[in-house]
């Protein structure tokens, strides 16, 4: 496709900072400790594997976005209502426990670990990946609790963060060389058309390209 | 609070919320010569500063951060499937997405835009016409709207000239002009724009829809086909298909939104002042309790203010308004015990399922490519256009491809076929398969009102400013989903007609109750219903307050129940027929418009 392939697959190995591409230094998460970056790491390669349909989550640098989201403020919870009481009730009412992301993402590696520890042990990121899907797998169904929380809670916000980090704009820390979006086919910001509304049934022949311009 | 509120400089009349019912309100109101306050809780907002190509096409800041969506932190509502049930909060956005700032959902709305059925607006007498008052299932309020298609035509073509609808009509001034809408009733004029490309997939639908002897048609779309400049002096470009509609400020000024279609002359006008961040606390009323004395607010520095008017309307979304006459003490809150009083009564919903087709491999849908008011419909299962006889339900159903432009994070979330596991290889296979060769069909039925759904204050929760937040009581009742699982079903032929190579019939489940984690949509209705019966609607048929009557409000909040197409060129239309009539008679005899 165009240009600047080289330079998306630079980024990829060396997962640094957006915008900070010249210089290979590995990504220093700053939110997460490094039990929890080990977890993170290991979970975000199980749920988007790399495979012969494109990059995996640590190719895409899905645990550095994560990371950089813990910073803002949707992960302190800021855009959702978290005035008590925190009343429990059926699951279709929605999500009822007082925790913002990041606290949800403490006490899920913790849970996610525990449970790792007590039924192999070993940490989740020391299993062998059979045993980590089992292990998601369990978490995903509501097969455990970490303290009050079920494990589908856990799962389902590490999972929603995982997809937005395959696939978001770069700009956030994830979609490392637009692979994500190559992968899917989806031309990111191109957003122009009108030339092409009605090419019926024929595949797009431009690359993606993110808001600061870079193209795949 | 309003004891000691500072007391600003009357006004004639304010505005309550800054979307497209406030601002054709102000508009209105300003051009009778009146001096009008819009007051609007969220920040200002406008196209060259909120949708400036290309930082504002981020689907993870429009779609899943909810840039231009409701402060859920400070304001909710508590939800639950019955009265016997807790409410709980709506903590997250989920299954509907109210706007807030200047423009409202107004700005990030997708842009369909119909005009009502005139079976529609009078629904009850015409089921009871056909099938005999027998027919309607107990425990359904249905309701006529007091108002009929002819009265309302001149301002849904006053509304589609502002908005700069694109679309094909079928009948003009009763002479069949073109392959519109069979089904749609004569119009005054044509759409101002012509309709625009179908999208391949909408293309495809179309022809299999011909196929199985459906009638098929242009969705109407608030997108510009081309250049226009509308009745105001407001500009709009044409659309490119960019797909970021639905949640975005459309960086081509084409999507029709307040910002682009109104407010560009309104802020400039005299008479007109624009307060942002002002969120509004209540409606003041006179000892009596029969008239309006102005509105209390919190402004943007966190002092409590009040606002004397001689006219007040409410234009805040639906629910919104709903709670400020509940708030206000506008109107007897509604009782559902003994079926009694009208604010909170007939809160509705829309019935809408959405089914997957896949098409050969060898073809690309380019579910990219969108514009979010285009598409092609059916409405040969919609409002009374078929015989309810023999299926023994009220309510129908249009069925559509609006392809609005599918992003990667959606694509992602959305997965493979059913089956398929949601992460995992098995899952990356899946979801480039969906997103690649697969369309999507919804069928966007009505939701009737019934007795035992509606809104009031919960008695727990409160919001930022210490106030009950509203409390929704709501299921899906077995009418309804019968409507969606027959009209589902048609999805299913016409899908054999397009090739498909596999089939998801996304039907709604008996006994399986409204679920808050699932987006569905944000057109909410009812829980202020305009009619001529005071007994069964908290406003008359010119959105008057029955009770209070320099009380308007307009919105979504008037349905006296669901219908099978999206609410807001009904609601441009009632503003344009409520300010008409406030025009031409309150302003000089202020008082009851209908005894």
């Amino acid at each position: 496709m165009q240009g600047l392939a080289g330079i998306a697959a630079c980024s990829t190995v060396l997962a640094s900072p957006p915008g900070h591409a010249s210089r290979p230094v590995p990504y220093a998460p700053r939110f997460f400790t490094p039990v929890e970056w080990a977890f993170l790491i290991a979970a975000c390669d199980r749920l988007i594997p790399a495979d012969e349909n494109g990059p995996g989550a640590l190719a895409l640098d899905v645990p550095r976005f994560i990371d950089m989201q813990m910073d803002t403020p949707y992960a302190h919870g800021a855009q959702w209502y978290m005035q008590g009481p925190f009343v429990q009730g059926p699951d279709n009412l929605g999500y009822q426990l007082p925790y913002a992301p990041r606290d949800l993402y403490r006490r899920g590696i913790a849970g996610m670990n525990a449970h790792a520890a007590t039924r192999h042990g070993a940490p989740f990121a020391g299993l062998a990946p059979a045993l980590q899907d089992d292990l998601l797998r369990g978490a995903e169904n509501g097969g455990m609790t970490f303290g009050d929380m079920p494990s589908t809670v856990f799962f389902d916000q590490l999972l929603a963060n995982v997809m937005e980090g395959g696939f978001c704009d770069p700009i956030h820390g994830g979609n490392t060389g637009l692979g994500g979006w190559t992968m899917l086919g989806f031309p990111g910001a191109r957003a122009d058309f009108m030339d092409w509304v009605d090419q019926y049934g024929a595949h797009y022949p431009l690359g993606s390209v993110s808001i600061s311009g870079e193209t795949a | 609070m309003s004891d000691d509120a500072r007391r600003l400089h009357p006004v004639d009349v304010v505005i309550v919320g800054g979307g497209w019912a406030g601002s054709i309100m102000a508009k209105e109101m300003t051009e009778a010569g009146r001096s009008v306050v819009m007051l609007e809780r969220g920040p200002d907002r406008s196209t060259a500063a909120d949708g400036a190509y290309p930082a504002s096409i981020d689907e993870l800041e429009g779609n899943f951060r909810y840039k231009l969506f409701q402060d859920l932190s400070k304001n909710t509502v508590t939800i639950r499937n019955n009265s016997h049930q807790t409410a709980l909060p709506y903590r997250r956005m989920a299954a509907f997405l109210p706007g807030e700032g200047v423009g409202g959902a107004g700005l990030h709305w997708s842009g369909v835009h119909f005009r009502m059925p005139p079976d529609d607006l009078r629904l009850r007498t015409r089921v009871i016409e056909k099938y005999g008052a027998k027919f309607i299932p107990e425990g359904m309020n249905l309701q006529d709207y007091g108002v009929s298609y002819e009265e309302l035509e001149p301002f849904f073509d006053k509304a589609e000239k502002v908005f700069g609808t694109s679309g094909e009509a079928y009948m003009v001034k009763g002479q069949v002009v073109g392959k519109g809408n069979v089904f749609s009733p004569s119009r005054s004029d044509h759409f101002p724009l012509p309709a625009l490309k179908d999208v391949y997939t909408a293309h495809l639908f179309r022809k299999a829809a011909e196929e199985v002897g459906f009638h098929p048609y242009s969705l109407p779309a608030a997108n510009a086909s081309r250049q226009y400049i509308n009745p105001y002096g407001a500009q709009m470009g044409p659309c490119n298909f960019c797909g970021y509609c639905s949640g975005y400020a459309c960086y081509m000024y084409s999507k029709a939104s307040p910002n682009v279609n109104i407010l560009p002359v309104l802020r400039r006008h005299p008479l007109f002042e624009l307060r942002a961040n002002c969120h509004v606390l209540k409606v003041e009323l006179d000892a009596d309790g029969r008239r309006a004395t102005g509105v209390t607010y919190t402004d943007s520095d966190g002092k409590v203010v009040t606002q004397p008017a001689e006219m007040v309307i409410l234009t805040a979304f639906q629910f919104h308004n709903v709670r400020l006459m509940l708030l206000s003490g506008i109107g007897r809150p509604y009782d559902p015990v003994h079926n009694e009083g009208v604010v909170g009564r007939n809160f509705v919903y829309q019935n809408v399922t959405t089914s997957n087709v896949w098409l050969d491999r060898s073809i690309d849908t380019n579910q990219y490519v969108g514009a979010g008011g285009g598409g092609v419909a059916f409405d040969d299962f919609n409002s009374e256009n078929f015989d309810h006889g023999p299926l023994g339900f009220v309510g129908g159903s249009p069925v559509w491809v609006n392809q609005a432009g599918v992003k990667a994070i959606a694509a992602a979330h959305s997965g493979g076929p059913p089956g398929t596991p949601r992460w995992g290889s098995a899952w990356k296979a899946g979801v480039i398969d969906t997103y690649r060769h697969s369309l999507r069909i919804d069928a966007h039925g009505a939701n009737m009102a019934y007795r035992d759904v509606y809104l009031d204050l919960d008695p727990t929760w409160k919001d930022a400013y210490g106030q009950p937040l509203l409390r929704m009581t709501f299921d899906w009742k077995d009418n309804d989903i019968r409507m969606n699982r027959y009209v589902v079903d048609k999805i299913g032929d016409v899908a054999k007609a397009m090739g498909a190579r596999r089939v998801n019939l996304t039907k709604r489940e008996f006994g399986r109750p409204f679920d808050t984690r699932q987006y569905q949509t944000t057109h909410l209705g009812g829980g202020a219903v305009m009619g001529t019966d005071p007994g069964t609607s908290a406003l008359n048929r010119y959105l008057q307050s029955w009770d209070v009557h320099n009380v308007f409000v307009i919105g979504a909040n008037a349905f006296p129940q669901g219908t099978g197409y999206n609410p807001t060129g009904m609601v441009a239309a009632l503003a344009y027929w409520a300010a008409h009539h406030i025009r031409t008679t309150y302003l000089s005899h202020p008082g009851p418009l209908a005894g």
